[in-house]
């Protein structure tokens, strides 16, 4: 698996990208991704990074859309506007977590 | 050290489009459109659902709480977990519909996967569009009033045909 420098420091990625530790995330690492695919964090994206890292932690899987609307309290609509076109796998990527595998 | 290595989300301005045609309205065959056109929708695919004949069921305010399953002519439903089958000449026993139809409304929200209703919400959420068959609205004498809020309108099939130019169309 690749190692990359993310925020200089060196982050072991999946083929595609993807954070492959959990631990090697940072509030720092999620900005810098974040530019990375032209999105800027406000506090409405940090609130639905910090449930996916803590409901992460615990499910030991990525929460789909549907996870964040129900459990984590975002309207699926508000995910759209804040991670445009493909919200769960790009709340994923930030959040330096694998993708959803969920199809719901 | 690999330099950095970017996911590709696809561009902003894709053009894809996917339709899909409901045409059933028992609760497993509702499933399936629904799925995919949320999947659709979360990669940033445009995506039309036009609701015809039975499928007309998951968008009528009176009846789409009310979908069932029957195992009755399905061969390949078995007991859940098992590989065993019910003989089919028991299927159309008082009662098995609405058995089956509880256990797989069980199944399916152990998945965290909503009911019908639910779901069209959800995709709308997402920015789907639904529509409803002119034929289907005029044989069961339904109105704009009878449907849920969020369809955009009753269209013929020509109608439809002529608004998913280019889209990748899946029937249901």
């Amino acid at each position: 698996m690749p190692v990359v420098e993310i925020a200089g420091k060196k982050i072991d990625v999946n083929e595609e990208g993807f954070l492959t530790q959990y631990d090697q995330w940072s509030e720092e690492i999620a900005k810098e991704l974040a530019k990375q695919i032209d999105i800027t964090l406000t506090d409405a994206h940090w609130n639905i990074i910090k449930f996916m890292r803590d409901d992460f932690k615990v499910r030991g899987e990525s929460a789909t859309s549907r996870r964040v609307q129900t459990v984590g309290g975002v309207p699926i609509k508000e995910q759209f506007a804040l991670f445009p076109k493909k919200p769960a796998k790009k709340m994923a990527y930030i959040a330096g977590l694998p993708k959803p595998k969920g199809c719901v | 050290m690999t330099p950095s290595i970017v996911p590709n989300f696809g561009s902003e301005n894709s053009d894809r489009k996917l339709a899909i045609i409901c045409s059933k309205g028992n609760l497993d065959m509702a499933y399936p459109g629904l799925i995919l056109a949320n999947a659709a929708l979360g990669e940033g695919v445009d995506t039309m659902i036009f609701f015809t004949f039975w499928g007309f069921d998951m968008i009528t305010k009176s009846r789409m709480n009310d979908l069932q399953f029957s195992p009755a002519g399905n061969t390949a439903m078995h007991l859940p977990g098992h590989d065993m089958h019910i003989p089919q000449a028991m299927m159309p026993a008082p009662g098995m519909t609405a058995v089956a139809t509880h256990m797989l409304k069980k199944q399916i929200a152990e998945l965290d996967v909503p009911e019908v209703p639910d779901f069209l919400d959800q995709i709308v959420a997402a920015g789907g569009h639904l529509w409803a068959c002119r034929m289907s609205a005029d044989m069961n004498h339904l109105t704009m009033n009878e449907l849920r809020d969020d369809v955009e309108g009753i269209i013929s099939a020509s109608d439809f045909i002529e608004m998913t130019d280019g889209a990748q169309l899946l029937f249901i």
